[in-house]
């Protein structure tokens, strides 16, 4: 087993290859992180976390702010739920029905799903698991942050205003988002939200993207890259892709509610009939723009995640990602579908009817597909141990599998027809997105909570937080697909009595109960390894990758001495010198067993 | 139709195994045979898999191709929750012993790679059959009505220029002659609405500024509800419709009635609330052509 492929560069020793990292980062002298410790630098305390350009705390900051937006939000689609659960509920107004559905989507899509993942996991553990001692651009890095904070606070100020928080849906289809038919600050705070939320996304991908291009340690190939490292890359190539346009889209909104520009309004068309309307603003036009962004978001929400679950799976299996190139290429292989299937979106808009866009959704199932048996790949034949993190990535498998079943439907035009704007879409959107950001979510929190903290979470409060939360899921969900089948719409604040919608729509207020239990039992989970800290160490789950070699958590600049990366997994390399990965097996294996005997 | 949504494999699978006999064609025959047959005897009698049946010719096709993608996506939903289900049960930790650290298996990589594209490859084409059905537009449709939609109610205007206007607190209904092909053309005076009847399989949105067209054939008659679903402002949730489908000879009474009493009591005709154009894009005298808004 000693003749593993070594490149020339690295010292062939068998144990402790220690490389000391030249300083990569300008004005920070060579003397710090010899010792492996916790050392003091620059201020602490509350001072700490407003003036520090470390990723790691800036990491952190974006995962608390995001968690608050998505309890806010949660606490949302409670009242959304309850307000459902009778047919003419007289809990909510029509109007702060339409105020809490906008600013829920609103603030789960913009204010948790995204920056939790690209903002929060990725700021953390991209530079550890590359070896770098922070982002490319750590003062951009800040700047993300309070411009993502600025954003979120803005946002919520919507509900201080005369008229309440925008009530257009997260969507803003216009012209109801024009100032006729929405007027009031609500809208323009929501707007100005994600102008700035968007200028933070977009900083935070460009420091992605050049993190990882340019600070890998020595050894860390692109084909040594973890997944979730990979997935965020491509992650944020997709949000380089995407956010300018909804920015500019958002300012010509903001300019046609203020300076009556009417890019997106139809007033003084000329009607002929028959033929198109000219001389006009169009309200197609914001939907172009906004699914153009829309649904590149919808993968820049979902491939970090896919990255999580790529992470969990195989150290939990311990065996090594199963198809890693395979699993690389068909990332890429999503992100640059996802570039040409905005119209989906629009098929019952009648406009963009080309069966082109048909074809590219379905082909996306493709690459998710293979990704699916990569997933199933890597625990065969493996020793599964069910931990939190486990079980959350088991759980998004069920769930995205369900999602992505539907999402198949929608791709086809003609079931669209038939399903759009129901509960069946709202269904199917929830099982995809709460799928992936919250059960791939929370399996990065529970698996990378002992680095961030040095501290475990229990397990068994975990347990009950993943149970309830995955019968809840399915008891939200699954009724919604059948009322949405039955015809009821989304975004109604009331339905009829008559029709026999209320049953399933009990049965779904009850599920949004029981996830709204197991977020309690994460809380509980908080305060109880903050209280009884059980301490983590470097490595308790014999993980795979970098960041598992340095402490918990990680010392300022991260690595005072990196093992030898020679694999995708350098950390179990250097754990388990005898089990490195055989690429081919059965066959590859037996030619390594006689190369000693010839 | 619905049949040979799902059964093509299995079709072609058998009519090889008759011509070429090899090693186990007796199994494989008989199980392809079975399915086949099944679907073929079954037909229209597959389950509804929870999609109402439709009511228009051009529901009943995307009710056929529903019952394609469910089965479609019922088989391999369940073999990859097998194949998850099974892992999770076989492998569970039972010793620390490392299991062996492969990485690659060339052929099974190619296969669920070059299968998934087939699927969807055959699904795409009866997308597009089935697309091109429910979205043709007749030459020559035998009725034609101009459908509005405003905050927060409906309009339809038919070709002698009777009109039925009614909103949130009186749902207004769209009288059309069963068997017969039904063109609607579809604007909105204000913002974006979606014109859905659930029993018609279909939903389109009312756009300002963008006429768009399609057709309906009810098969039977009956009363149908409708509901605007695309969210439009505050009463979106008020904003209800009924279609109503009679006789050809029915609907033509009920054309001549309704000119009658619009002409005898002009005073009474049905009338757009106030305020419905100030937000829009389109005029409700669009039939006259070219009329530039505002005036």
């Amino acid at each position: 087993m000693t003749d593993v492929i070594a490149p020339p560069s690295v010292a062939t020793e068998e144990t402790a290859t220690e490389l000391t990292l030249p300083p990569q980062v300008p004005g920070h002298g060579i003397d710090e992180g010899h010792s492996g410790g916790h050392e003091d630098h620059g201020p602490s305390g509350i001072l700490k976390w407003l003036t520090s350009t470390d990723h790691k705390v800036i990491g952190l900051s974006y995962m608390i702010t995001s968690l608050v937006m998505f309890y806010l939000a949660g606490i949302m689609a409670l009242l959304i739920r309850l307000q459902l659960s009778s047919p003419h509920s007289s809990l909510l107004t029509f109007g702060q029905f339409n105020q809490l559905f906008t600013m829920h989507g609103s603030l789960m899509l913009y204010l948790f799903a995204g920056p939790f993942a690209f903002g929060g996991l990725a700021n953390f553990i991209v530079p550890l698991q590359i070896g770098a001692p922070d982002m490319a651009f750590p003062r951009l890095n800040a700047l993300s942050y309070w411009l993502y904070l600025t954003g979120s606070i803005t946002m919520m100020m919507g509900f201080l205003v005369a008229g309440g928080a925008a009530s257009f849906g997260w969507v803003a289809y216009t012209p109801l988002a024009s100032s006729t038919s929405s007027p009031g600050a609500g809208g323009d705070l929501w707007i100005m939200a994600l102008a700035l939320t968007g200028f933070s996304a977009i900083f935070t991908g460009v420091n992605l993207v050049g993190t990882i291009f340019y600070l890998r340690a020595p050894g860390m190939t692109m084909f040594r890259m973890p997944v979730f490292t990979w997935n965020m890359l491509v992650t944020g190539i997709l949000i380089l892709i995407a956010f300018p346009v909804l920015t500019s889209a958002l300012i010509m909104l903001f300019c046609d509610r203020h300076f009556s520009t009417h890019i997106y309004t139809a007033v003084g068309c000329h009607l002929v009939s028959g033929a198109p309307y000219s001389g006009c603003g169009s309200p197609l036009l914001w939907q172009n723009l906004f699914w153009f962004f829309g649904h590149p978001e919808v993968y820049i929400l979902a491939l970090p995640f896919f990255g999580i679950v790529t992470e969990v799976l195989p150290v939990f299996s311990r065996k090594p990602v199963f198809g890693y190139k395979g699993m690389v290429f068909a990332t890429m292989a999503i992100a640059a579908l996802s570039t040409g299937v905005w119209a989906h979106h629009m098929f019952t808009t009648g406009a963009v009817l080309l069966p082109f866009f048909s074809l590219l959704s379905l082909l996306i199932a493709v690459p998710t597909g293979i990704k699916f048996f990569n997933w199933i790949g890597t625990m065969w034949h493996g020793q599964l141990q069910f931990s939190t993190a486990m079980l959350f990535s088991i759980g998004f498998l069920f769930a995205f599998l369900m999602g992505g079943v539907t999402g198949i439907m929608l791709a086809a035009p003609p079931l669209d027809f038939a399903v759009h704007d129901t509960y069946f879409v709202v269904a199917h959107f929830h099982q995809v997105l709460f799928g992936t950001a919250v059960m791939g979510g929370f399996a990065g929190l529970y698996y990378w909570y002992p680095k961030m903290f040095g501290r475990m979470l229990r397990e068994n409060l975990g347990k009950w937080h993943f149970w309830l939360l995955f019968i809840g899921f399915w008891v939200t969900f699954m009724p919604q697909y059948i009322v949405g089948l039955l015809g009821m719409p989304r975004r109604v604040a009331s339905y009829p009595s008559n029709l026999g919608w209320q049953s399933y729509n009990i049965v779904s207020t009850v599920g949004a109960f029981m996830i709204g239990v197991s977020f309690f039992i994460l809380l509980v989970n908080f305060v109880v390894s903050w209280r009884n800290p059980i301490p983590a160490g470097d490595n308790p789950w014999d993980a795979h990758t970098l960041e598992w070699f340095t402490t918990s958590p990680p010392p300022h600049h991260n690595y005072t001495h990196l093992p030898p990366i020679r694999s995708e997994r350098p950390t179990w390399d250097y754990n388990h010198p005898n089990d490195l990965t055989v690429p081919h097996g059965k066959t590859a294996r037996l030619k390594k067993e006689k190369v000693p005997v010839g | 139709m619905d049949s040979s949504l799902t059964s093509p494999p299995h079709g072609t699978s058998a009519s090889t195994t008759e011509i070429v006999p090899v090693r186990r064609p007796r199994r494989r025959r008989v199980g392809a045979g079975l399915v086949a047959a099944a679907f073929l005897l079954t037909g229209c009698q597959l389950p509804t898999f929870g999609e109402y049946k439709g009511s228009t010719t051009q529901a009943r096709t995307e009710y056929h191709l529903w019952q394609g993608f469910f089965i479609a996506g019922l088989v391999v939903g369940v073999f990859v929750l097998m194949l998850i289900t099974w892992a999770i049960v076989r492998y569970r930790r039972k010793s620390e012993e490392i299991p062996p650290q492969h990485q690659y298996h060339t052929l099974t990589e190619i296969i669920y790679t070059v299968v998934p594209i087939l699927i969807v490859l055959v699904l795409f084409v009866f997308t597009v059959l089935a697309e091109n059905k429910v979205t043709a537009l007749e030459s020559n449709p035998a009725t034609s009505i101009h459908v509005y939609a405003f905050q927060w109610g409906w309009e339809f205007e038919y070709p002698n220029g009777v009109k039925v206007i009614g909103q949130t607190t009186n749902d207004p209904t769209m009288v059309v002659p069963t068997g017969e092909t039904v063109r609607i053309r579809l604007d909105s005076y204000d913002v974006l609405h979606g014109f859905y009847v659930p029993e018609f399989n279909f939903s389109r949105y009312a756009t300002p500024g963008y006429s768009t067209y399609f057709d309906l054939n009810v098969i039977h008659n009956g009363t149908y509800r409708g509901q605007c679903t695309q969210l439009c402002g505050l009463y979106h949730s008020l904003m209800f419709f009924n279609v109503k489908s009679v006789s050809p000879a029915d609907y033509a009474t009920w054309l001549r009635t309704e000119l009658a009493l619009a002409k005898a009591h002009p005073s009474s005709a049905p009338q757009l609330p106030s305020g419905v154009h100030a937000g829009g894009g389109t005029s409700s005298n669009s039939n006259a052509g070219g009329l530039p808004y505002g005036d």
